[in-house]
């Protein structure tokens, strides 16, 4: 909802999740951005009851931020255990902003293999695009602060929530 | 110690700048290289895009082919280019000094500089003499230190143990003249492993040893007792003609791993050589072909953690 | 010239004076102390208020480069920086190229010297030719042309018999014997004090024993001979034992250390500074310790410089690779300064052992300052800091492990034959 800071998470998954259902099949592949992506990538698996493994991508070897930040600290391993020559793929984020994390993934995605089609489903957009990046599902477009970032917190239970801070420079 | 500088490893905000010693790194840098090479291991994707465009220069001016090897395919996994010099073979013999063979590489635009060679301090010494934005990792300096080898052992051993607070670890042979034993043993202290033996003859044994935090053990069947980890360290033929044993046969017998020796630790010990092996010196071969030996696993943990050091340096500015 | 220097703190360790007088020089000599001689005007005064007035200093070793080794100095540039340390007397040993151990070699390196009339330089002659251990010298010839006492440098013997030889062909004549107590192989290839940190550096290193088994073998050969031996650059602890007991038991032995092993301990390698390069090496704490106590004490006879000047190329290459020395006939005032101060030695004390007690080892009219004797004067102050950079020192030797740093103790005027021959503001 515009103007509401701090939009429900939990509320956004289920509506990702009606969104998405229609589409899913036995053979789509869910892959999550670590590591708010994993988390929502982890609910929609289970409560789209798919049959093909999820997967889980660390996007960090190909930022486009590296000689201006370094490599991050806790990097992690990337997996996906199913094979992505001629699947249907469904990126999973938390936060869709600039675009530039998921230009990264399907860079990574594509040293795989060759997918039939890459979607993008995202909890929650909040503009700011700065490449042509889309998300065919979306929780909610959410407007924040430029000098504020929204991140999504995992608490006791998995319960998700979205929290906002100030912005790294 | 009035002349102590700064270290000149890490740059202004404590971030590792050069590779040079594993000694006086702190600990989460050390932890930040493993875990980075967790995720080289096993992927199904060899190549990442993190070092495209940049250059990493071999500079070996002792010839090695197993370690440049694993240097070059690290770099080239990270899509750098990858210039090998043997110096030992061109401007050295045509008496260049070092400093003007490093100043002709640097005027190549070099970001990374892989350097092995046979005097303890040359890659300090070339780190002081490098322009600021180039990189400087040591491949292994005479016998002070090879940091590289040191993280893939730490690397292998976590894979196997997982825990190094409760460890007890020995190191056995030739320590004096070995760069590979020291790399150890300051990763293994700063890691915090609670008891490191160093087992060998006194002639093969560094003065004040003991000050670096080990124990020192002369009889290799007392040594062994109840250790998790086992490193043999490869003895070279030079060591007999200086007088610092009498022969290979008599060394193998007493300070040789053969499976009763091996017997002697705990039944789930791992065994690490940094190689190249000497079989039936140093190390039996039904040991060191048996279950307990870790000897391939830790040259394929050398690739990725040659390339997490790589990807960690070239991103801190 | 009659030069008057007024106002100053007189010190002479020889006599044991340490007050507020005035020194007279005329004709090259001192005419007077405290009171002006009747019908003295000076042409100079010099106003030496809040400074010391010593004699000049005496330098037991100053490689100078000369002959064979211009490149790296000269006997003009290191000659300049000798009195801009103050030091007005100075012995050079004989590994130049080639080695001094030839009259007329040494008549021409004495006759330079001479011309630049700057300080007196006493050549220690090559105790064998070419320094090889093998042949004996012409030893009486060498002395005739000028040399003082005779030594090999650092080079060793080809074996002890030619040694025990050597010792008592010198000690027919009673010419003194300088020895570097180094057994060789127990040094071989050594290049760092073998200790912890040659240890965790991976350096080769050079134990005590090699000094120490040298240092026995050449006291009983001493004893034996009956030659008068003078060890050169202790370095060790056990090494100022033996020489403390050597001269308990009466024997004629005199002993000195390099004024930076008075200071700097192997902990100084840092992180490989080839600046630490030395040979002997620079020991643990407690040698260094030792070594001081020693000075103190009087097992140690004197403080030198042991001035050895290498160039960047002979520097800048790893640890084990680079040449040993370091640059210091301008940092020996400073440095024994230093020693003064930080272990509670009174000034006069200290002095003693660059001015008099080296002069005794050299047994030569130096390092006083007595009327009717030659006017050798160093004039500091001793407060004064200054910081050691490449344009700071006259030497072409820039290598030291103090480039950077600060030290205090500056030369305001160096006299020589009663002529100032060095001074600045």
């Amino acid at each position: 909802m515009p103007g509401n800071p701090l939009p429900d998470a939990e509320q956004l998954l289920k509506a990702l999740i009606e969104q998405m259902r229609p589409t899913v099949g036995p053979e789509t592949g869910l892959i999550g951005i670590h590591t708010g992506g994993v988390w929502v990538a982890e609910r929609l698996h289970q409560a789209l009851k798919l049959k093909t493994p999820a997967a889980a991508l660390d996007v960090s070897y190909y930022r486009d931020d590296y000689e201006a930040r370094g490599l991050r600290r806790d990097v992690k391993r990337s997996e996906i255990p199913f094979e992505v020559d001629g699947r249907d793929l469904i990126l999973v984020d938390d936060v869709l902003h600039t675009g530039r994390t998921i230009r990264a993934a399907l860079n990574e995605l594509f040293d795989y293999g060759r997918p039939a089609s890459v979607k993008l489903a995202t909890l929650v957009d909040r503009g700011g695009r700065e490449l042509p990046i889309a998300a065919q599902f979306v929780g909610a477009r959410v407007d924040v602060d430029a000098r504020q970032s929204i991140d999504l917190e995992r608490g006791a239970g998995g319960r998700l929530a979205f929290v906002l801070s100030a912005r790294e420079t | 110690m009035w002349l102590n500088p700064a270290n000149p490893q890490l740059d202004k905000k404590g971030q590792l700048h050069h590779l040079l010693t594993l000694e006086g790194l702190p600990a989460d840098i050390l932890w930040q290289i493993l875990d980075t090479a967790k995720t080289f291991v096993s992927t199904r994707v060899k190549k990442v895009p993190l070092l495209r465009g940049k250059s990493v220069f071999n500079v070996f001016f002792e010839p090695s082919t197993r370690t440049r090897t694993t240097f070059e395919i690290a770099a080239k996994r990270l899509s750098a280019d990858v210039i090998n010099l043997n110096v030992s073979v061109s401007s050295q013999s045509k008496g260049e000094s070092l400093l003007d063979t490093v100043d002709n590489l640097s005027a190549m635009h070099a970001d990374m500089f892989v350097v092995r060679h046979g005097e303890s301090g040359a890659p300090h010494f070339i780190a002081r003499h490098v322009a600021p934005d180039i990189h400087v990792i040591n491949a292994g300096d005479g016998r002070h230190s090879h940091p590289t080898q040191g993280l893939l052992d730490m690397y292998t051993i976590r894979h196997y143990k997982k825990d190094f607070s409760s460890l007890r670890v020995a190191i056995v042979g030739d320590v004096l003249h070995s760069r590979v034993a020291r790399s150890q043993i300051h990763a293994f202290t700063t890691l915090g492993c609670p008891e490191i033996r160093v087992i060998g003859p006194k002639t093969l044994l560094p003065a004040h040893v003991e000050q670096l935090g080990v124990h020192v053990y002369h009889d290799m069947r007392q040594g062994l007792k109840d250790v998790d980890v086992v490193t043999m360290l490869r003895l070279q033929n030079e060591r007999m003609q200086g007088a610092l044993l009498p022969s290979a046969q008599e060394f193998y017998k007493y300070y040789g791993l053969t499976q009763d020796k091996l017997a002697l630790a705990k039944p789930d010990a791992i065994v690490l050589h940094p190689g190249p092996m000497n079989r039936g010196v140093e190390i039996d071969s039904s040991v060191a072909d048996g279950k307990q030996s870790v000897i391939l696993p830790q040259v394929t943990f050398g690739i990725a953690i040659r390339m997490a050091v790589m990807s960690i340096m070239a991103g801190n500015k | 010239m009659k030069i008057h220097i007024k106002g100053g703190r007189l010190i002479d360790p020889r006599s044991g004076v340490d007050a507020k007088k005035d020194v007279y020089i005329a004709a090259g000599r001192i005419v007077s102390i405290g009171d002006a001689p009747s019908g003295y005007t000076a042409n100079r005064v010099i106003d030496a208020t809040g400074l010391v007035v010593c004699p000049g200093l005496v330098d037991l070793a100053a490689r100078l480069r000369e002959p064979g080794f211009e490149y790296l100095a000269t006997l003009e540039s290191e000659m300049e920086a000798a009195i801009a340390g103050g030091i007005t007397s100075l012995a050079c040993p004989p590994d130049t190229d080639p080695p001094l151990d030839e009259p007329g070699l040494v008549e021409m390196l004495k006759h330079r010297a001479q011309n630049l009339n700057q300080a007196r330089v006493y050549p220690v002659g090559a105790l064998t030719q070419s320094l090889k251990g093998e042949r004996l010298t012409e030893m009486a010839e060498l002395v005739d042309a000028g040399c003082v006492a005779f030594s090999q440098a650092d080079a060793p013997f080809a074996d002890s018999l030619i040694f025990y030889h050597a010792l008592q062909y010198a000690a027919t004549f009673g010419f003194p014997v300088w020895l570097r107590p180094q057994d060789p192989a127990l040094a071989r290839h050594g290049v760092a004090h073998d200790g912890p940190v040659a240890t965790r550096c991976g350096l080769q290193g050079v134990p005590v024993c090699a000094e120490t088994v040298a240092l026995s073998t050449m006291l009983i050969l001493a004893r034996e001979t009956g030659a008068r031996v003078h060890f050169a650059r202790i370095s060790s602890a056990e090494g100022v034992e033996l020489v403390r007991r050597a001269k308990r038991d009466g024997l004629p032995v005199t002993c000195d250390i390099a004024i930076h092993h008075a200071h700097l301990t192997e902990m100084d390698i840092g992180y490989f500074d080839s600046n630490c390069r030395l040979d002997p090496p620079l020991r643990s704490q407690r040698d260094r310790d030792a070594l001081r106590a020693g000075l103190a004490d009087g097992t140690v006879d004197a403080a030198c410089s042991d001035h050895t000047p290498v160039d960047d190329d002979g520097k800048h290459l790893p640890f084990a690779e680079a040449e040993p020395g370091a640059t210091g006939l301008e940092l020996l005032l400073p440095l024994t300064l230093k020693w003064a101060e930080e272990s509670g030695t009174g000034l006069s004390a200290a002095l003693a052992r660059i001015t008099s007690q080296p002069a005794r080892v050299l047994d030569v009219d130096a390092g006083h300052l007595t009327p009717g004797h030659a006017a050798d004067v160093c004039i500091f102050d001793a407060e004064r800091p200054w910081r050691v950079t490449p344009d700071s020192l006259k030497s072409q030797g820039k290598n030291t492990p103090y480039i950077g740093h600060e030290v205090k103790g500056k030369v305001r005027h160096t006299l020589v034959d009663g002529q100032i021959v060095y001074e600045t503001r």
